[in-house]
């Protein structure tokens, strides 16, 4: 019997077993797959500050974002320097670009408002950060602190530091195993009925991503989180790095929070430490549909290339697409469900859940063991999509 | 415009489906990477009226492709990276023109005749330059007029290997010897002799004996050493297993080794046509008595189905072309593919990969040569919770680089102890960003075609 | 009624529809770029366009597989 089940071994479940872990809890992570098979093995690996309107998204960023960086630290303290935290982190910095004057000036309002450290840059400064920009650009804003992982060795690094790390047999990591149901106990949640069995334990953390709600439904609980489609094109990898930052068009803080079902893209250009070169981003709300939109694809290049000219001759060798969990309100859930004690939820992060997943398993450490979270968990509880909820 | 039928592929299941369907009057267009007709089994030279043009089977398939030429449109040097179904049930193929640029054909129906490429497996110092695939052997001897090498070790499973030998071995090569891993019985006791095909299992064995080269079954190239190119190998005496009994080194400055075929199906699975697992474990696509995929609209013919040989490949190629004609199928060509079926499934059966193969591989050799993955890498990521080939891609990269694990892929499926899974290309062929830009709205106007859009005869 | 490409100035025969990986192969020249990582030297290995391996500019342009690439005369092509 563990003191925590974690149901989900992407990068949130992988942060939330890690610090409970950390908090001195005895831990289980159950998914049916293997280590980050799902939505965090088809993202990006951003973890971004600047893409965040002020509120409490940006607030768990900021939070998350000095997390990583000290479990970057923390790793190569012991692997040695130079070993990026075992999962590539790389604080390379962010860069919004603006076309045009006004939204420029609108970037410049957006960047006062968050609060975060950040440069603004003019135009004809640009290449100065970005050499091989297009021209013509109106300007820009640097925020340093934007930061980029391999999500998928983040995840499985945090599973593995997390059982080595805090004494032998705290952590176990169950795979290939389904969550059929749950255990109740009177009005508890006592564990989780599996392919494999029952295992019980003295608290369920549903880190089931973009299939939260399929998960919360088996505990008889609603959470209304979909999939909302993205697509990423990746380059034959570069003889020399084209780009140094995360590079993106002022569209992309615009669809984030877009409510449209329709397509969306924006230019989103990084490099990678492989060489290639990444190009995102795209929305669209299609459900679980793999199909491969060429349209789609063709719009993401012609942006690529809009933006970095010298674009045009590099191949794209693969592209792939992921399902982002997003919630109504384009924010995570994360906390205990108080309709059900036992049950506490970390999933809804949609396209940025590899930067909020250390502070999401931050803050659910701390409500587990009684303490005051560092940041109050009232926007993102997981009854306030019900009518009747205030 | 659009064209009743799009083959993809100039092998000989390509060729004769696109010929069947154009002489029962559709209007065809063939489409391949290659700049002739051929596919890897009758490839041949640009000036093809010498040599071996009298081969067996080749004459003639270049008669059919000549035929071909008046009936259908070929568009060669076109290299197809994406082929999407459009609402009203048509087919958009996506390719690079012989320039790069984005050319789009559309079509009513497909017929998937893509082929097969070598299955290599990683031993260590595999990625010298000198150590060949057995189909990049045969495609310098055939395709160019190059001999690959002065003294030539063949070595793998499968009889593939016997005509890649005595190709060598007749263009002037020193086969120092080919090496079966499987077997045990020798050229005597060849299972082609149990299949009925006596007579090309004399021909080689007559050709190998002519050059004195020596046959040897249960041994296998395990290593391959040199600084700048191959110098030298490592060959072992197998148990039947394929574990290491003995070793040998044989000094030589060209490998060529294969180990079966990875049949190509990524367009297929772009089209959602449905799976099976063939005798050896390969995916390859479902098909039904008239070559039907899944798909509606889709068929497929040749190695993509299974892999059997060119014979069958050409015998599934004039079935899918009546099937798509929607002419009859006449008995005798489904008995006859039938019984090809069941030769290939026999052959699969008698040379399959065995697990030792595991064996021969140090914690430094490359499992993947194009993202340099190391198998200790690979063990850290199944150390990390990788439990299948997909997570062991996605933490330590094998697969990620060009060749979109296509060399890899079937290594890295056996490390992780699964079954190969059907591999996702949603880009087949390298893109650039500029050809895709210009596809803008998905669909670039074809220069290659008539604009007119009449429908056919 | 062969001709030349050059290979970091050196000439090259090519018989007429020969590709650039095969008359490089036919000259002796084996290996043509190295790797990213490990410096490895890289050439023909599956000569049927499925591996990547014998990537080669051409001319300036960005790399193209060499065994499917047919040579032209004049063709001049660097290693890298």
């Amino acid at each position: 019997m563990s003191d925590v089940i974690v149901v989900g071994a992407g990068v949130v479940g992988a942060a939330c077993a890690y610090y409970a872990a950390r908090a001195g809890l005895d831990v289980t992570v159950i998914d049916r797959g293997p280590v980050a098979g799902g939505t965090t093995g088809s993202g990006e690996g951003n973890v971004l500050v600047s893409d965040k309107e002020p509120g409490p998204e940006l607030e768990l960023a900021v939070l998350s974002n000095g997390l990583w960086r000290s479990l970057a630290e923390r790793h190569d303290r012991q692997a040695g320097p130079g070993a990026h935290g075992g999962f590539e982190f790389e604080a390379k910095g962010g860069l919004v670009v603006a076309e045009t004057d006004e939204i420029q000036r609108r970037l410049v309002e957006l960047a006062a408002e968050q609060g975060l450290e950040h440069v603004l840059v003019s135009g004809p400064e640009l290449r100065d950060y970005e050499p091989r920009l297009a021209e013509g650009l109106a300007g820009g804003v640097l925020y340093p602190q934007d930061a980029q992982v391999q999500p998928m060795l983040a995840a499985a690094r945090l599973l593995r530091d997390g059982a080595d790390s805090f004494g032998r047999g705290t952590l176990h990591l169950r795979l290939g195993v389904t969550v059929t149901g749950f255990v109740h106990s009177g009005e508890r949640v006592t564990g989780v009925r599996t392919s494999h069995g029952d295992v019980l334990g003295g608290a369920v953390i549903n880190a089931a991503g973009t299939w939260g709600g399929e998960v919360a439904a088996l505990a008889g609980v609603t959470l209304p989180i979909l999939p909302r489609r993205g697509f990423i094109l990746v380059t034959e990898p570069l003889p020399e790095p084209l780009i140094k930052h995360k590079v993106y068009t002022a569209a992309y803080v615009t669809n984030v929070a877009s409510d449209s079902a329709d397509l969306e893209t924006s230019a989103v250009v990084e490099g990678t430490p492989a060489g290639t070169v990444l190009i995102g981003a795209s929305r669209e709300r299609v459900g679980f549909d793999r199909t491969t939109s060429v349209p789609v694809l063709a719009r993401l290049a012609a942006q690529a290339v809009a933006l970095f000219p010298a674009l045009r001759e590099a191949r794209a060798i693969r592209s792939y697409c992921g399902f982002r969990p997003y919630c109504p309100d384009h924010l995570p859930v994360i906390g205990a469900d108080p309709r059900l004690p036992g049950l506490y939820h970390a999933c809804g992060h949609e396209g940025a859940g590899i930067g909020l997943a250390p502070a999401t398993g931050h803050l659910l450490a701390q409500v587990l063991t009684g303490q005051t979270p560092d940041l109050d968990l009232k926007p993102f509880r997981p009854d306030r999509f019900s009518e009747d909820s205030p | 415009m659009t064209y009743d039928l799009v083959v993809i592929g100039g092998g000989p299941a390509g060729v004769a489906g696109a010929l069947t369907a154009a002489l029962a009057g559709l209007r065809v267009a063939l489409i391949d990477s290659g700049a002739r007709l051929g596919g890897q089994y009758f490839r041949h030279a640009a000036a093809h009226g010498t040599g071996h043009a009298a081969e067996s089977g080749l004459a003639r398939f270049l008669r059919l492709g000549e035929r071909l030429g008046e009936r259908a449109d070929l568009l060669l040097r076109h290299q197809v990276w994406h082929i999407s179904q459009n609402d009203g049930g048509d087919f958009t193929v996506h390719c690079n023109g012989p320039d790069g640029g984005p050319v789009a054909v559309r079509a009513r129906r497909l017929l998937i005749a893509t082929g097969a490429h070598d299955r290599p497996l990683p031993f260590p110092g595999w990625d010298l330059p000198g150590v060949l695939t057995a189909g990049g052997a045969q495609a310098l001897l055939k395709g160019n007029g190059v001999v690959p090498g002065r003294r030539v070790v063949v070595g793998g499973t499968g009889p593939f290997l016997l005509p890649v030998a005595t190709g060598l071995a007749e263009a002037g090569a020193r086969v120092l010897g080919v090496y079966e891993a499987n077997g045990g019985l020798g050229l005597a006791r060849h299972p082609l002799l149990a299949m009925g095909k006596a007579g090309e299992a004399a021909g080689y064995a007559a050709t190998l004996a002519r050059h004195l080269v020596p046959y040897r079954t249960r041994r296998a190239v395990v290593a391959a050493h040199g600084e700048r190119e191959v110098q030298a190998v490592t060959v072992a005496r197998l148990d039947q297993d394929w574990n290491v009994l003995a070793t040998r080194v044989v000094e030589c400055d060209t490998v060529a080794v294969g180990y079966g075929f990875v049949p190509q199906i990524e367009l297929g699975l772009q089209l959602g046509c449905g799976t099976r697992q063939d005798v050896d474990g390969s995916p390859v696509l479902s098909v039904d008595s008239a070559q039907r995929t899944t798909v509606p609209g889709v068929w497929a013919a040749g190695e993509p189905t299974g892999v059997g040989g060119w014979q069958l490949s050409e015998l599934e190629g004039r079935i899918a072309g009546r099937s798509i004609a929607e002419r009859p199928v006449a008995g005798v060509l489904t008995r006859r593919r039938d019984r090809g079926r069941a030769f290939g499934a026999a052959l699969q059966r008698a040379y399959p990969v065995k697990a030792g193969w595991q064996g021969w591989l140090r914690a430094d050799t490359l499992v993947c040569r194009c993202e340099e993955v190391p198998l200790a890498r690979v063990r850290e990521a199944r150390d990390l919770g990788a439990t299948d080939a997909r997570s062991v891609k996605l933490l330590a990269r094998p697969g990620m680089g060009w060749c979109q694990g296509r060399i890899c892929g079937y290594a890295v499926s056996c490390l992780a102890g699964e079954p190969q899974q059907p591999s996702r290309r949603p880009i087949a062929q390298p893109v650039s960003l500029g050809a895709l830009a210009d596809t803008a709205d998905g669909i670039p106007d074809d220069p290659a075609t008539d604009p007119v859009d009449d429908p056919a005869h | 009624m062969t001709f030349h490409i050059t290979i970091d100035g050196r000439q090259v025969p090519v018989v007429p529809g020969q590709t650039i990986g095969a008359a490089l192969h036919a000259a002796g020249v084996r290996s043509w770029r190295t790797t990213r990582f490990g410096g490895r030297p890289r050439g023909l290995f599956c000569g049927i366009g499925v591996c990547f391996d014998c990537l080669i500019s051409v001319n300036g342009r960005a790399p193209e597989r060499a065994c499917l690439l047919e040579a032209a005369p004049g063709d001049e092509v660097t290693t890298s």
